[in-house]
C-alpha cells in the first residue's frame, strides 16, 4: 500500500511535466491526455480508499526521501495518510476530472487551450502533494505549487488588466499565508528539534510534554498556523481576494476557489489539530475568526448582486462555519462539510450564466413588488448602514492596503535614493563592509556580533522593499532582489556552525536564477527600450518565450520548489535560534516580499494589456 | 454673475454622450443593432475612420489579415482592379494595388479619448478608475438588480441620487471618505458643471472629459443611458438617468482626490500644459485608411460577385412543374436559408417562402401564470394587442441550486451537508450524459403545445393592461392579407400551408434572447405561427379575404409551428384535422420536415469541431441536439454567424444556388407590388434588422475586445442585466468571441427583385431608411425582373453591375460537409 501511496503522489506530476510537451495546437490530444491522466488517478485514489478501509484504517506514514541531511537538521520528504487524506483526495480526484472533462469542450478553441491544463494538471500535483504530506516541509511544496498555480489561473486573460491585477492581489494574500508556514517550521523546529512529522503530532504524551515548557512557542506555532489557513481559506481578514480570483475561464474558478484551493486553509488546521487542540487559545482564536467570517461573509454574499461574487461570499460563510467546527472539535463534521460546500459551489459555479434564463424565468412568474416597511429612524439607520458596509466589504481591502501594503511602499519609496547610478556602488561598497566584518568579527566585542546579523537581514529586507515599490529601472529592482539573497548569507555566515556545502546549497539556486533573470531582463530591454515597471506593459504578446524564461527566473529567485534554494532556505531558518524572533521575522518577511516584487516585475513587464497599440486591445475595465 | 455665455451646455452634452454610447438593452431582451449607430448619419467608411481615431476600435480587418485573405484566394485579384478601376482616376490604380498588397504601414488603434482624464495619473500620480470604478460599478449593479442579492437595495423606488441622499442621511457610515463630497451630494443644487469645476476647472475641456470618463466603463453608462429611456426593458423597475450617474462618480472623485491631497488640490486644468486635441476635431483620412477601405470593399465583392452571378444566370423556370402539395411560411433569419433548401430537396411539392418570423401580427403576449406581458413582434413597434395563454400546465421546474437558501448561513450549512452531495451526481450526469434541465432555456417551453390562446377579441374590445387583448375579425384580415400580400402568396394555395417561428435552445447561455428570433423582440416565434394561422383559418377573415381578391380554398388549412435552430427539432400546433387525407398529407410532410432536419443539423454540424461528423444522419443529429442541453458547450449553434446577404423576391431567384447559410430571405412578388408598397414594408424592416445583425457580428468580429463581449468563458452574470468579466469589470455589450469568431465581417448585401427607379423611389421614401443606403452601411443591388440584368446602387443611383466569375456546379454538395469547415464559395447545385 505504501508504493501505491508513493504512485498517486507521483503521478499527477508525471502527467504535468508530459504535458509540456505535447504539441500547442492539439486539443484533442492535449485534454483527452489530462482526462486519462486524471481519470487513471481518480480510480487509483478509489482504490487506495478501499484498500485502505478494508485493512483496518490505521493511518499511513511513509517516509520518502531525505533531501538534505546536516547540522542538526534533515530535509526529508514525508507522506501520510488517513481520514482527511482520504476525504480529500476522493473529493480532489472527484472535482478534477470532472472539470477537466467539462473543459475539454468549454475551452475549445479559446487561445492559452495548452496552458490551462497544464496549469490544471501542475495544480493537481500540488494539491495531492499537499493533501498527502506527511510533514510541514512537504505540504510546503504543494502549498507553493498551489500558490503560483492560482496567480496563473487568475491571469489566464493575462492580457487584460483585471485579471492581471486581481491575480497579483491573490498571491499577496496567499504569501501572507507562507509566512505563516515558514514561521510555523521555524518554530517547530525548535519546539521538536527535529522534522516533526504529523504522524508524530498524534502523539498526545509528546505533544503535551514540549507544549509544557513552552507554551508560548506552542502559541506562537499555532497562531501561524492559523495565518496560513485564514489567507488561504478567505477567512477573515483576507476574504475579499476570493471573489476577485473569479476572473479565468469559469471552470478553472469552479475548481480552485468554489472547491479545493479555498479548502486548503481547512485541511491544514484539521491535518495540525492534535497540536493545537490542547491550547484553549488557538481554539478559542480559531472558532473567533470563524464566527466573524461567517457573520460578514454571510452578510456581504447577501448584498451581492453578481452571481460569482455571491457564491464565493456564501462559500466564506460556510467555511467560517467549518472552522467553528473545527474550534469545537468536529473533525468528522467538518470534513463532511468541506465535501458537501466543495461539491455544492463548484456545480453552482458551473451552472452560473445558466441564472439569466432561470432567474427571469422565476421573476416573470412569481414577481412579488417589494413594500416599504414603516420602520423607526433607527432601525433604518442601522439596516442602512449595515448595507452600505456590507457594499463595501467592510472595508477590509482597504484596510489591508492601508496597514499592510501601503506602509511597505512608502518604506520603499524612501528607498527611492538608490538609484541606477549609485546602486553598484552603494551595494558593493556595503557589502564589501559586511564581509569584511565578518572576516573580522573574532575581534568585535560580542554584544555588537550577536545584532550584525540582524542587521544584515534588515538591509536585505530594506533592498527588498526598494524592488517592491520600484517604478522604472528594472536592473535595479532586480539586483535588489538578487543582493538580498547575498546579504541573508552574510547574517547567517555569523553562525558558526553553517557549513559551506549549506551556502552552496542556497545560494546555488540564487545565483542560476539571477543569471537568467539578468540575461531576459537584458534581452526585453534592447527590444523594449521603454520598458520599466510603472504599469503592466504586456510583453508576452510578442515575447512568450521571454516570459516564460523570466517566470522561471522569479521563481527561482523566490525559493520555489524548483531549485535547490527551496530547501536552502529552510536550513537558513534552522540556523536562526529560537529567541531570534525579530531575526526570523525579518528574514521571512523579507522571503515573502521578496516574492511578491518579483511577481509584480513579471507581471509588471509581461501581463496586463500591450503598450503597442497595432492589435485589438481590451477596455481597461472590462 | 458670468455674463458671458457659457461655453457648457449640461443637456446637450449628455445627450451627446447617450447618442454615442453602447444602447444595448439588458440580456432578456437583447437585440441586434449597429454597434456604431452614432455614426449611422455618416458613410460607412468615414465612420469606421472616425470612431476607430476618436475612441480607438478596432474597424475593420488589420493589413495583415486581408492580404492573407488574398494570398488564399479569398479576395480576387481581378475584383481589387475592378474596383480600382471605378474609384481611382486612370493611371493611378497600380500604384494604389501596389499599395493594398505591398505597403508598409503601422496598424494603430490608439483614440483620443482618455487622452485628458489621464492627466490624473500623469500629472497627479493617482489611479481614480482603479479607485472608484469597482464600488461604483457593485453599488448601480446592485441597485439595478434584477433578482440575484438576497438582500435587495433598501431605498429602490425614489430614483438614482434621491436614495443615495435618503441612505446617506440615514446612516451611521457614509459613501464618501471625506466631507466635502458628502456636503456636495446632500445640497441638492449640485450640478455637473459645479463638480466639474472643482475637477477640470475650465468648461472647454468639460465635455472632453466627461466622455473620457463614461467612455472608461461604457458597458455600464451605456446600461444606465438604456434604462433612462426605456425603463420598462426591467421587469422589477428602476428610476435612473445618465446625469445622476455622473454626479455620482464626480463626487466620488472629488472624495478620492480630497482623501489623498485633502481640499486644496488645483482644478486638472490649472496643471495642464497643453490642451488635448479636441475629442470631435475633424479626423483626416490616411493613405493607410484608404488602403484598409478599399481592401475591404475588395473582400465584400469577391463573395458577391458570385452570388450575383449565380443569380444572373438563373435561365429556368421551375415555377409550377409540379403539383404544389404544401407550402410552408419561415422566417427571413439566415439560419431558416439551409432548412428551405432540404425541404424543397424532400419534396419537389414543397414550396418556402420567408417573411419576418413574427408573420405580421403584432401584440403582447401573457403566458399562463406570468406576472408581466412580453413584446413578441420588432423592436421599433408598439402593440395595442395582449393574447394570453389559458393552460393546465406547469412550466417551470425548481433547482435548488439557483435557490437563495444556498447562500444564507444555516440553510446553507443545511444543504451543504445534505444535497450538496447531489451536486456531485448532478454535476456526473451533466459531464457524461447531459439532459434537459431545469435550467436549459427551451424554445418549445415558450408556450405550452395544448394551451389555448385569446386571438380573437370577444366583447366589446376588452382591454386589460392598457391593451386590447386579441384582434377582432377585421384586424385579422387586415393582418393575414398583408402578410400574403408581401410575400406574394395571393393564389395557388396548397392543402396545407405551414407557419414556421422559430427559436433556440440552450444552457448556460447569458445571451440566449439574441438565439431566438429577432423579429420577435428575441422570444421563440411559436405564439406568432399559432395566431396568424388561427388568423387564417378564420371563416369570416376569409369571407374578408375573398372580398378583398384573395381567395383561399375552404380546404386549405394554415397550421402554426416552431422550428427550434439549435436542437433541428419542430413542434406543430393545433394539428388535429377533420379528414383523413389531409392527416395523411400531414403526417408525410411532417416526414419530410424529419428528415429536411436532420440534413440541415449535418450541415450545421460541419462547422463544429466538437461534433464529429457522422454518415448515419440519426447519430448525427442527436449529437447536434446535445450541444443544446451540455452545460460546457459555449456554442450551443452559431446563430447568425456568416450572415452577409439579404434576398427580397420569388424563391426562384436562388433555389438554384448554394448560399451556406448566409442569407435572409424575404420572399417578395414585384408582380402584384408594381408601386413597392409592400417592398417599403420590407426594406423598413429588413434594413435595420438584418442591416443590425449583420454590422453587430461585423463590429464584433473586427474589435472582439472593445466593441465584442470578449470570451465568455470567464463572463460573471451582474444583476441579471448584463455580463461582466470577474466581479469587477465593466458590463460588456456586443457578442462574445464565441458567436463571432467564424463570421466573415463583410456588410449586407440586399438584393431586390425590382424595377431599378421603384426600388430607388421606395428606399427614400424615409430619410431613416434611405440613409442605410446612401451612407453604405448596406449593400444594394436591384435585379430586373424582366431583363435579369443587375444594378448596383451607388452614389444615389443605380449602375450597371456585370459580374466576374461564375460559381462552378457541384452534383452533391451535402459530400462536402465531411471535411469542410471553411465559409464555402457559391455552387449551382440545380
Amino acid at each position: 500500500m505504501e508504493r501505491f501511496v508513493e504512485y498517486i503522489v507521483m503521478w499527477p506530476f508525471l502527467a504535468f511535466v508530459i504535458s509540456l510537451f505535447l504539441p500547442k495546437n492539439r486539443e484533442r490530444l492535449i485534454s483527452g491526455f489530462a482526462f486519462g491522466m486524471i481519470g487513471i488517478h481518480l480510480i487509483a485514489v478509489l482504490t487506495l480508499l478501499v484498500l485502505w478501509l478494508t485493512s483496518g484504517q490505521d493511518h499511513i506514514n511513509i517516509k520518502e526521501i531525505s533531501l538534505y541531511e546536516g547540522h542538526d537538521m534533515n530535509f526529508f520528504i514525508d507522506l501520510f495518510y488517513d481520514k482527511v487524506t482520504a476525504v480529500y483526495s476522493v473529493v480532489g480526484a472527484m472535482l478534477t476530472f470532472l472539470v477537466t472533462t467539462y473543459s475539454r469542450i468549454y475551452l475549445h478553441r479559446e487561445s492559452g487551450y495548452k496552458r490551462f491544463f497544464y496549469t490544471i494538471l501542475f495544480f493537481y500535483s500540488g494539491y495531492n502533494l499537499a493533501i498527502f504530506s506527511g510533514n510541514l516541509e512537504t505540504l510546503f511544496i504543494g502549498w507553493e505549487i498551489l500558490g503560483i498555480t492560482s496567480f496563473l489561473l487568475v491571469a489566464f486573460y493575462r492580457d487584460r488588466y483585471l485579471p492581471v491585477k486581481n491575480a497579483y492581489k491573490v498571491f499577496s494574500i496567499y504569501r501572507i499565508g507562507d509566512v505563516g508556514i515558514i514561521l510555523a517550521m521555524w518554530a517547530s523546529h525548535h519546539l521538536w528539534h527535529d522534522n516533526i512529522t504529523f504522524e508524530k503530532l498524534l502523539n498526545v504524551e509528546l505533544v503535551s510534554h514540549h507544549l509544557e515548557d513552552h507554551s508560548l512557542f506552542g502559541i506562537f506555532i499555532s497562531l501561524m498556523i492559523l495565518t496560513a489557513a485564514c489567507a488561504k481559506s478567505a477567512q477573515f481578514p483576507y476574504s475579499s481576494w476570493l471573489p476577485r480570483a473569479m476572473e479565468g475561464p469559469t471552470p478553472s474558478s469552479a475548481i480552485f476557489y468554489g472547491s479545493l484551493s479555498v479548502h486548503l486553509g481547512v485541511f491544514l488546521l484539521l491535518r495540525t489539530h492534535p497540536f493545537w487542540e490542547h491550547q484553549i487559545f488557538a481554539r478559542v482564536m480559531i472558532g473567533l475568526i470563524g464566527l466573524i467570517s461567517a457573520a460578514a461573509g454571510a452578510s456581504i454574499g447577501r448584498v451581492q448582486s453578481s452571481i460569482k461574487s455571491q457564491i464565493a461570499y456564501a462559500s466564506i460563510a460556510q467555511i467560517g462555519l467549518i472552522f467553528i467546527e473545527l474550534s469545537l472539535g468536529l473533525y468528522s463534521v467538518a470534513l463532511v462539510h468541506f465535501a458537501g460546500n466543495a461539491f455544492l459551489r463548484t456545480y453552482q459555479l458551473l451552472v452560473s450564466p445558466s441564472a439569466v434564463s432561470y432567474l427571469i424565468r422565476e421573476q416573470f412568474y412569481h414577481f412579488e413588488p417589494k413594500h416599504q416597511n414603516i420602520e423607526t429612524k433607527f432601525s433604518k439607520k442601522i439596516e442602512y448602514s449595515l448595507f452600505l458596509l456590507s457594499i463595501k466589504e467592510y472595508n477590509m481591502d482597504e484596510l489591508l492596503d492601508r496597514f499592510l501594503w501601503k506602509p511597505f511602499k512608502n518604506l520603499g519609496n524612501t528607498l527611492r535614493f538608490i538609484n541606477i547610478s549609485n546602486l553598484y556602488y552603494i551595494t558593493l561598497a556595503t557589502y564589501f563592509a559586511g564581509l569584511l566584518i565578518l572576516v573580522m568579527h573574532y575581534k568585535l566585542p560580542p554584544f555588537i556580533v550577536e545584532i550584525i546579523p540582524g542587521i544584515f537581514v534588515f538591509i536585505g529586507l530594506m533592498l527588498v522593499f526598494r524592488a517592491y515599490a520600484a517604478r522604472k529601472n528594472i536592473f535595479v529592482a532586480w539586483t535588489t532582489l538578487v543582493m538580498n539573497h547575498f546579504w541573508v548569507v552574510l547574517a547567517i555566515s555569523f553562525k558558526d556552525d553553517l557549513t559551506f556545502s549549506e551556502i552552496i546549497y542556497y545560494i546555488s539556486g540564487i545565483v542560476v536564477a539571477a543569471a537568467l533573470g539578468y540575461f531576459v531582463l537584458y534581452r526585453i530591454k534592447s527590444l523594449e527600450p521603454d520598458v520599466d515597471l510603472n504599469r503592466f506593459q504586456g510583453h508576452a504578446y510578442e515575447y512568450p518565450k521571454l516570459a516564460f524564461l523570466f517566470l522561471v527566473a522569479c521563481l527561482g529567485l523566490a525559493g520555489f520548489p524548483i531549485t535547490p534554494t527551496f530547501i536552502g532556505e529552510d536550513i537558513i531558518f534552522s540556523h536562526i535560534d529560537y529567541d531570534q524572533v525579530i531575526l526570523a521575522f525579518f528574514l521571512s518577511l523579507g522571503f515573502v516580499i521578496s516574492g511578491i516584487a518579483l511577481i509584480r516585475m513579471y507581471a509588471r513587464i509581461f501581463l496586463g494589456p500591450h503598450t503597442k497599440r497595432y492589435h485589438a486591445i481590451a477596455q481597461r475595465s472590462s | 454673475m458670468n455674463t458671458k455665455e457659457s461655453i457648457f451646455r449640461e443637456e446637450n452634452v449628455i445627450h451627446h454622450l447617450k447618442h454615442f454610447l453602447p444602447s444595448q438593452a439588458p440580456l432578456k431582451d437583447f437585440i441586434h443593432h449597429n454597434t456604431l449607430h452614432a455614426f449611422q448619419d455618416k458613410n460607412f467608411y468615414t465612420a469606421l475612420t472616425e470612431s476607430s481615431s476618436i475612441f480607438g476600435y478596432k474597424t475593420s480587418l488589420s493589413l495583415a489579415e486581408y492580404r492573407d485573405l488574398y494570398h488564399q484566394g479569398k479576395i480576387r485579384e481581378e475584383i481589387i482592379d475592378k474596383i480600382l478601376r471605378s474609384q481611382k482616376p486612370s493611371g493611378e490604380d497600380e500604384i494604389w494595388k501596389a499599395r493594398m498588397i505591398s505597403g508598409q504601414y503601422k496598424d494603430s488603434f490608439a483614440g483620443r479619448r482618455s487622452h485628458l482624464r489621464n492627466n490624473w495619473k500623469d500629472l497627479y500620480n493617482i489611479d481614480l478608475d482603479l479607485a472608484i470604478q469597482p464600488f461604483m460599478f457593485r453599488f448601480l449593479c446592485s441597485y439595478l438588480d434584477q433578482g440575484i442579492a438576497i438582500w435587495g437595495f433598501p431605498v429602490w423606488n425614489k430614483g438614482f441620487l434621491t436614495s443615495i441622499r435618503e441612505m446617506e442621511r440615514n446612516t451611521y457610515t457614509s459613501f464618501f471618505k471625506t466631507p466635502r463630497s458628502r456636503q456636495l451630494l446632500m445640497d441638492r443644487k449640485c450640478e455637473i458643471s459645479d463638480l466639474l469645476k472643482i475637477l477640470v476647472g475650465d468648461e472647454a475641456l468639460y465635455e472632453h472629459y466627461l466622455f473620457d470618463q463614461q467612455f472608461a466603463h461604457p458597458g455600464w453608462s451605456g446600461m444606465v443611458s438604456v434604462l433612462e429611456d426605456s425603463p420598462g426593458s426591467l421587469l422589477d423597475q428602476r428610476r435612473i438617468t445618465l446625469q445622476e450617474f455622473i454626479i455620482f462618480e464626480l463626487l466620488l472623485e472629488i472624495d478620492t482626490l480630497d482623501n489623498k491631497f485633502g481640499e486644496n488640490w488645483l482644478p486638472m486644468a490649472m496643471r495642464l500644459k497643453n490642451k488635448p486635441e479636441a475629442l470631435f476635431a475633424p479626423v483626416p483620412v490616411t493613405e493607410y485608411r484608404e488602403v484598409l477601405h478599399l481592401w475591404q470593399d475588395a473582400y465584400e465583392w469577391s463573395y458577391y460577385d458570385q452570388v450575383l452571378a449565380g443569380i444572373a444566370l438563373n435561365k429556368q423556370d421551375n415555377s409550377g412543374s409540379t403539383k404544389i402539395r404544401f407550402q410552408a411560411l419561415f422566417c427571413i433569419d439566415d439560419r431558416e436559408c439551409s432548412l428551405r433548401r432540404y425541404i424543397e430537396d424532400e419534396d419537389a411539392g414543397a414550396r418556402t417562402y420567408g417573411t419576418p418570423g413574427f408573420f405580421g401580427v403584432e401584440f403582447y403576449f401573457q403566458p399562463m401564470d406570468g406576472k408581466f406581458t412580453m413584446k413578441v413582434c420588432p423592436a421599433p413597434v408598439t402593440p395595442k394587442y395582449l393574447i394570453k395563454e389559458v393552460s393546465d400546465n406547469k412550466k417551470n421546474k425548481k433547482d435548488f441550486h439557483f435557490s437563495e437558501h444556498t447562500h444564507s448561513l444555516v440553510w446553507g450549512w443545511l444543504i451543504t451537508h445534505t444535497i450538496g452531495f447531489w451536486s456531485a451526481v448532478r454535476l456526473f450526469i451533466n459531464v457524461f450524459t447531459p439532459r434537459l434541465s431545469p435550467a436549459t432555456t427551451l424554445s418549445f417551453r415558450h408556450m405550452d403545445k395544448h394551451s389555448r390562446l385569446s386571438v380573437e377579441n370577444i366583447g366589446d374590445h376588452e382591454q386589460e393592461h392598457g391593451l386590447q387583448v386579441g384582434f377582432t375579425v377585421n384586424e385579422m384580415a387586415d393582418r393575414v392579407e398583408g402578410l400574403l400580400k408581401s410575400i406574394g402568396l395571393i393564389t395557388d394555395f396548397a392543402p396545407i400551408i405551414y407557419a414556421v417561428g422559430h427559436g433556440a435552445s440552450s444552457v448556460n447561455n447569458t445571451h440566449y434572447a439574441g438565439y431566438d428570433c429577432g423579429a420577435c423582440s428575441g422570444r421563440p416565434g411559436s405564439v406568432n405561427a399559432r395566431v396568424i394561422c388561427y388568423m387564417a383559418n378564420h371563416p369570416e377573415v376569409r369571407n374578408i379575404l375573398r372580398q378583398r381578391g384573395i381567395d383561399i380554398p375552404a380546404t386549405t388549412i394554415f397550421v402554426g409551428a416552431l422550428h427550434d435552430t439549435t436542437r433541428d427539432e419542430i413542434e406543430f400546433y393545433d394539428d388535429i384535422f377533420p379528414d383523413l387525407a389531409k392527416s395523411q398529407l400531414h403526417q408525410h410532410n411532417k416526414k419530410v420536415f424529419q428528415n429536411a432536419l436532420a440534413r440541415n443539423a449535418r450541415e450545421r454540424s460541419r462547422r463544429f469541431d466538437t461534433t464529429q461528423y457522422r454518415t448515419n444522419l440519426g447519430k448525427l443529429h442527436e449529437n447536434v441536439k446535445k450541444r443544446s442541453v451540455s452545460l460546457f458547450e459555449p456554442r450551443p449553434e452559431l446563430n447568425h454567424a456568416t450572415n452577409c446577404l439579404c434576398i427580397v423576391g420569388r424563391r426562384e431567384l436562388t433555389n438554384h444556388l448554394f448560399l451556406d447559410r448566409r442569407a435572409f430571405m424575404n420572399s417578395y412578388d414585384y408582380s402584384i407590388d408594381p408601386e413597392g408598397k409592400y417592398l417599403f414594408n420590407i426594406l423598413k424592416a429588413a434594413a435595420p434588422v438584418c442591416g443590425g445583425i449583420n454590422l453587430e457580428y461585423y463590429f464584433s468580429r473586427v474589435d472582439n475586445l472593445k466593441l465584442g463581449a470578449g470570451t465568455k468563458l470567464p463572463h460573471n452574470v451582474m444583476g441579471l442585466i448584463g455580463v461582466a468579466n470577474g466581479i469587477d469589470g465593466d458590463l460588456r455589450p456586443g457578442l462574445p468571441n464565441q458567436m463571432v469568431e467564424v463570421h466573415d465581417p463583410l456588410r449586407l448585401l440586399i438584393i431586390v427583385e425590382h424595377l431599378p427607379e421603384t426600388v430607388l423611389k421606395t428606399i427614400q421614401t424615409t430619410p431613416e431608411l434611405y440613409e442605410w443606403f446612401i451612407n453604405e452601411w448596406v449593400h444594394l443591388v436591384v435585379v430586373h425582373p424582366e431583363t435579369g440584368k443587375l444594378y448596383r446602387f451607388a452614389d444615389g443611383r443605380f449602375i450597371s453591375y456585370n459580374p466576374e466569375f461564375l460559381p462552378s456546379r457541384i452534383e452533391n454538395h451535402e459530400a462536402l460537409f465531411a471535411h469542410e469547415k471553411e465559409n464555402l464559395p457559391v455552387f449551382f447545385i440545380k
